[in-house]
């Protein structure tokens, strides 16, 4: 029996106590691991909103208000089938202290054959857009031609594919980055294309609140105010000057969102420290009842000649491998129940939420492995640090 | 080799708050000698574990020395006396100590393997020792039984054959016959015996009369001090032959 051997022996001999100890630090590299990425997820789709999210003020039809909440439309991206006249864009650009105006058309959400899950068509006007158009410069070089569209990265079809809308044939030019929010399974073209859609849906039957008109129609105006110009002032002149519209500033609201995110992260974050150092301290009392437990054995291998220093490295050894265990096992659980429901967390979180790249994952995963590792390692250390400090004369005969 | 203790003792701390010094061990001095049995003998309490503890190395004296061929044990550092424990020491705890989860075969190499670069007598010819030993302990077919399922006095031969296989030059035995029958308390004795032969120095603790049979020097203790009974010194050749 080779005593390098002898962690290994153990382990697989006592399988009941070696269960439970992967288990404990399986529970803690979950936390840890599960806490860090929902957290970091939350934070980088706060990120991503407050980048896209350029417009002081969106001006919306006044129906529209009862239709669907801005909050969400803001967060989730969700969308609406109302609309209204195209006028009120020129009428907002004649407000004093209106830099930019970028109008959007909606159409109602549909089921795309390419796709299982509703999508929505989003029409921009590529030369005033500042909402969406540096998103999509920043996927795809491209610009939007006449039927052309860009999907969101959750719409099932790929660049250069072929997507039919309304029995119309458009050109898939390229797919977007992420954004955590409903604007992932959207569909994005200009206004000429948009309108062409529009009468296709409205060739099947589906009608909308106003006829067309010679200005065309928009859905929502997203309005950027100029330096120096009081927001609130301009919100209500905006809402003085256009029709069946109401203007309503968002800077509320994403601090209303980040204010409630940060909220959220905190709570995760301290539940995961509490975990954390509920797990450490359950692991100590664990290593220091097994280290009790197993005082006379340990003991024994000291009177045979094992040196404070082997002794310890056995013990190590023995804790290293059952903490990488439980680290690795939990980490697989945390992925297993954090990753193929990103969408089903977005939704009940009400707000943004973009899992982070891979490699920040798999850092965050090895920290992780580490941090149990360590946590394993300085716990069975303490415990066997305080066992070896006692001649082993005395501990083998205290019966 | 010369193991020698000069005026050790040992104490602990007793009574109300642990207020008053109890003297487990008395100045105490106490030889070794290659190639001898030593007996120790006393009623339970008088310190005979813990003289026995301080000799092998595993119980700090609070006073005194333990000398190996002059040099202090416990003057030596961690790494080097686990060392000397491991190639010179051989030890029957009182509590027949054994790993559970091993076997009978594993349990008495363990000592063996231990240090890479142990000198002396190598793990085959440990086991081999092993096995004969097993045999004349009447447990030749237990190697390779897990420890845990074995019975008090067996698990004490096996101690007894962990104690022996890697030729140590000192062997303690502290009550190596505890629950063991008369035939394998002979038996026991008598391994514990040709060991000498070798030139290994013996020191048995025990209760029991039948060992004073087998011992060149039998030492009694008496609330933890020493005397020498010299009536019963005298060589007991004769009785290994008879067995
Ligand atoms: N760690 C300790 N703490 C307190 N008292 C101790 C300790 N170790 C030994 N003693 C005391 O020292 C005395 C001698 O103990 P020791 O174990 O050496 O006796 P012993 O002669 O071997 O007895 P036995 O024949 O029953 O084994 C006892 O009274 C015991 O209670
Ligand atoms: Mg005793």
């Amino acid at each position: 029996m080779n005593i390098r051997k002898l962690p290994f022996t153990n382990l697989l001999r006592k399988p009941g106590r070696t269960i439970a100890l992967v288990l404990l630090t399986a529970l803690l590299a979950l936390s840890v691991f599960g806490g860090s990425v929902v957290v970091m997820s939350m934070q980088r789709g706060l990120k991503s909103l407050e980048s896209r999210l350029g417009a002081d003020i969106i001006v919306v039809p006044s129906s529209a208000q009862s239709k669907v909440s801005f909050k969400n439309m803001l967060l989730q991206g969700t969308t609406g089938a109302f609309y209204m006249s195209g006028e009120n864009l020129t009428r907002t650009l004649e407000v004093e202290g209106v830099e930019k105006a970028a109008p959007q058309l909606f159409l109602a959400s549909l089921k795309a054959d390419c796709c299982s899950i509703k999508i929505q068509v989003i029409g921009i006007d590529p030369e005033t857009d500042f909402i969406i158009q540096p998103w999509i410069e920043e996927s795809c070089r491209q610009e939007l031609g006449d039927m052309d569209v860009v999907v969101g990265c959750d719409v099932g079809v790929g660049a250069g594919d072929t997507l039919k809308i309304y029995e119309q044939y458009c050109h898939v030019t390229g797919k977007l980055a992420p954004t955590g929010t409903g604007l992932d399974s959207a569909v994005y073209c200009n206004m000429d294309t948009m309108n062409k859609l529009l009468k296709a849906a409205e060739a099947k039957g589906i009608t909308h609140d106003i006829t067309s008109e010679d200005e065309g129609l928009v859905s929502a105006i997203y309005v950027k105010v100029r330096e120096g110009y009081d927001i609130g002032k301009v919100n209500s002149a905006i809402q003085g000057h256009t029709r069946k519209a109401s203007a309503v500033r968002t800077k509320s609201m994403i601090t209303d969102v980040s204010g409630s995110l940060s909220g959220i992260s905190r709570t995760v974050t301290w539940l995961t420290a509490a975990i954390w150092i509920l797990s450490l301290v359950i692991l100590l009392i664990a290593f220091a009842m097994i280290v009790n437990e197993r005082k006379k054995e340990f003991a024994l291998l000291r009177l045979l000649g094992t040196s404070r220093r082997l002794l310890g490295s056995v013990i190590r050894i023995e804790t290293a491998v059952c903490s990488l265990a439980g680290g690795i096992a939990g980490v697989m659980i945390a992925s297993v129940f954090l990753f193929p429901f990103t969408k089903l967390i977005e939704s009940s979180l009400g707000l943004p939420y973009l899992t982070p790249p891979l490699p920040r994952i798999l850092l965050t995963a090895l920290a992780t492995l580490a941090g149990t590792v360590i946590m394993g390692s300085l716990a069975s250390a303490w415990a066997a640090g305080r066992l070896s400090r006692v001649d082993p004369g005395i501990v083998l005969r205290g019966n | 080799m010369l193991l020698e203790a000069s005026s050790v003792e040992k104490w602990y701390l007793r009574g109300k708050g642990f207020s008053n010094r109890f003297f487990a061990v008395n100045s105490t001095d106490l030889i070794l000698e290659s190639g001898k049995v030593t007996v120790l003998t006393g009623r339970s309490g008088s310190g005979k574990t813990t003289l026995m503890n301080m000799m092998a190395g595993l119980l700090t004296p609070d006073g005194g020395k333990v000398l190996l061929d002059g040099k202090d044990l416990y003057a030596m550092d961690d790494n080097t006396l686990s060392r000397l424990r491991n190639r010179h020491f051989g030890m029957i705890p009182q509590g027949a100590e054994i790993l559970p989860d091993l076997t009978v075969m594993e349990n008495i190499l363990l000592p063996i393997g231990i240090y890479r670069d142990r000198y002396g007598r190598s793990a085959s010819e440990a086991e081999e020792c092993a096995r004969e030993l097993l045999e004349q302990m009447e447990i030749g077919d237990l190697s390779d039984v897990p420890a845990k399922e074995l019975s008090g006095g067996e698990r004490r031969r096996v101690c007894a054959a962990r104690a022996l296989a890697g030729a140590p030059e000192f062997v303690f035995a502290d009550e190596p016959t505890s629950d063991l029958d008369d035939d394998n308390t002979k038996i026991i004795l008598s391994v514990l015996r040709q060991a000498t032969a070798s030139g290994c120095a013996v020191m048995i603790v025990t209760h029991d009369p039948e060992a004073l049979g087998y011992a060149d020097i039998h030492y009694r203790m008496d609330g933890g001090s020493l005397s020498v009974l010299p009536e019963d010194n005298k060589p007991k050749e004769e009785k290994i032959h008879a067995i």
